[in-house]
């Protein structure tokens, strides 16, 4: 699947990196950089990080 | 009841009540889970959804331009919510499954309380023009008009909000002097070193900070003129910011058989975000709830919380096959004169290690220790680290593997 970042809702809090430095990092000017974007289907780690994003940034589609 | 579809037995639907970023994300989470049934968003403004953070920052120095957190359209026709606005709720009545509001009555099957919080005053002290509080985008309207006029400003509180109006009014040229009764402002929310080690800022920038003394007087007939201090000394002021606080905006609970915090009419809930009463769950910054991150009680005033717990409550009070406890690691940050601070964990901490910069400089990163753990970070103008620092929080040996972690230079860890 692939991680699709909403970057008007995105504020770059981070929670994602917090949860998922693997694919997801705050760069020095503070806006999220997508480490990869693809993900296995059943990857839970990608799938908690975008749950948990507080923005509802984030979001994921079969490729 | 099927709850996730929605089905005839479920008309009454899920009620919100507090339309803004806790009640939001509630709707909208709802929906993402698959709830088909009805959804009423009632909240007391007038204004639809807005973000509060920006109001002491951007919106004091710039343009009047409220930043929404949704579209009409998209509350209404893609959300399918019945959104009304204007509406404050007066009670509500567990035993009929109701709430008032409008002269009307409104049934819910499940009901979500985000109501929020709202500003503390200098009660018992006279209500004055030219004294006011920020709490919603009509305040922070007002404040903006007084900002343009003001030539000197008295900031009340020197916690996260007065700091940053204060930084805002210097900004726009005028003098500032913060008031703080406590001898070292934020303490409770960063500790007393950090605290102390932001409040470096208000001198680098020019405004003055003075600690432990409390305002015991407003000064003024038709309008304030200045704060006579309890230590005898009186500061003039043709604008007096009062930011000492918020309190949970929960006064049409009472009677309700809703429990509240006795200390601060705070909802009581359980780790999913249910009241006392059964169906009934609270998000935001009312909610005091066991964070079983740190096994202890809280209430925590931030956006992220706010967001998160939105989120969790929908899904909680609607998907049965979903329910979980909500638990996290709180997070929060706050700018002041440009500079952007973060913070995440707790400030219950028995010591603070600045592993990089110190507290004069104006970018640091700051870790705090209780025994063998990590409990919290601050950081000033490193956006980027904070973050790596947060899945240490509350581990068994976090503090080892942070400083280890703070010693290789802070690099992520690549699988
Ligand atoms: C000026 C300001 C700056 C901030 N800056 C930051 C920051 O930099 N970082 C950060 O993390 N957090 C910040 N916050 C905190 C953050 O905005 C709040 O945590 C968040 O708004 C809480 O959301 P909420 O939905 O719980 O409550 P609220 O946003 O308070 O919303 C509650 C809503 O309910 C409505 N309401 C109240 N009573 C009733 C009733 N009886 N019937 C119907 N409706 C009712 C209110 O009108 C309000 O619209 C700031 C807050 C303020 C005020
Ligand atoms: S958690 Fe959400 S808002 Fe924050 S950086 Fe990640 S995607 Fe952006």
């Amino acid at each position: 699947m692939r991680i699709v970042v909403d970057r008007a809702r995105c504020s770059g809090i981070g929670i994602c990196e917090s949860l998922d430095p693997s694919h997801f990092e705050i760069g020095d000017d503070g806006a999220l950089m997508l480490l990869s974007d693809i993900a296995a289907e059943d990857d839970d780690t990608v799938l908690e990080a975008v749950r948990s994003c507080p923005a509802l940034a984030l979001s994921v589609q079969p490729e | 009841m099927n709850a996730v579809t929605g089905t005839a037995d479920d008309v009454d639907g899920f009620v919100v009540v507090g339309a803004s970023l806790a009640g939001l994300r509630a709707v909208e989470s709802a929906r993402r889970a698959g709830y088909r049934g009805r959804i009423t968003l009632i909240g007391a403004e007038e204004h639809l959804p807005y973000d509060r953070p920006p109001l002491s920052k951007a919106f004091l120095t710039g343009p009047d331009t409220p930043v929404y957190l949704a579209t009409e359209a998209a509350l209404r026709d893609d959300l399918g919510v019945d959104l009304r606005l204007g509406q404050r709720v007066t009670a509500l009545h567990p035993d009929e499954g109701v709430v008032a509001a409008g002269g009307g009555l409104v049934p819910y099957q499940r009901l979500l309380i985000a109501t929020g919080a709202r500003a503390r005053t200098l009660h018992p002290l006279p209500v004055l023009p030219g004294v006011v509080t920020l709490r919603s985008l009509d305040d922070a309207r007002a404040i903006r008009a007084a900002l343009g006029r003001a030539r000197r400003v008295v900031v009340v509180g020197g916690g996260f909000i007065g700091a940053e109006i204060a930084s805002s009014a210097r900004t726009l040229g005028a003098s500032v002097t913060i008031v703080e009764a406590a001898p070292t402002p934020l303490v409770r929310a960063v500790g007393e070193v950090v605290g102390a080690a932001l409040c470096v800022m208000h001198e680098r920038y020019g405004t003055e900070l003075r600690c432990g003394v409390q305002v015991s007087e407003l000064i003024g007939r038709d309008h304030v003129e200045g704060v006579l201090l309890a230590n005898g000394q009186i500061v003039p002021a043709d604008l007096v910011v009062v930011g000492v606080g918020a309190l949970p905006a929960t006064g049409w609970l009472a009677g309700s058989g809703v429990e509240l915090d006795q200390r601060d009419g705070a909802v009581v809930c359980d780790e999913y975000l249910q009241t006392s009463v059964d169906g009934v769950y609270a998000a935001g910054d009312l909610v005091r709830w066991p964070n079983a991150v740190f096994g202890s009680s809280m209430r925590l005033e931030n956006w992220t919380s706010a967001a998160e717990q939105g989120t969790r409550a929908a899904v909680n009070a609607l998907v049965p096959a979903r329910r979980a406890p909500y638990a996290s690691v709180p997070y929060f940050w706050s700018d002041w004169y440009g500079q952007r601070i973060q913070f995440v964990g707790t400030a219950q901490a028995d010591s603070v290690v600045f592993v990089s910069g110190d507290p004069a400089a104006d970018r640091f990163v700051a870790l705090l220790r209780r025994g063998d753990r990590l409990v919290g970070a601050a950081t000033l103008n490193e956006p980027s680290k904070i973050m790596k620092y947060r899945r240490f929080i509350a581990q068994d040996d976090g503090w080892a593997a942070a400083s280890a972690f703070s010693r290789d230079g802070g690099q992520p860890v690549r699988p």
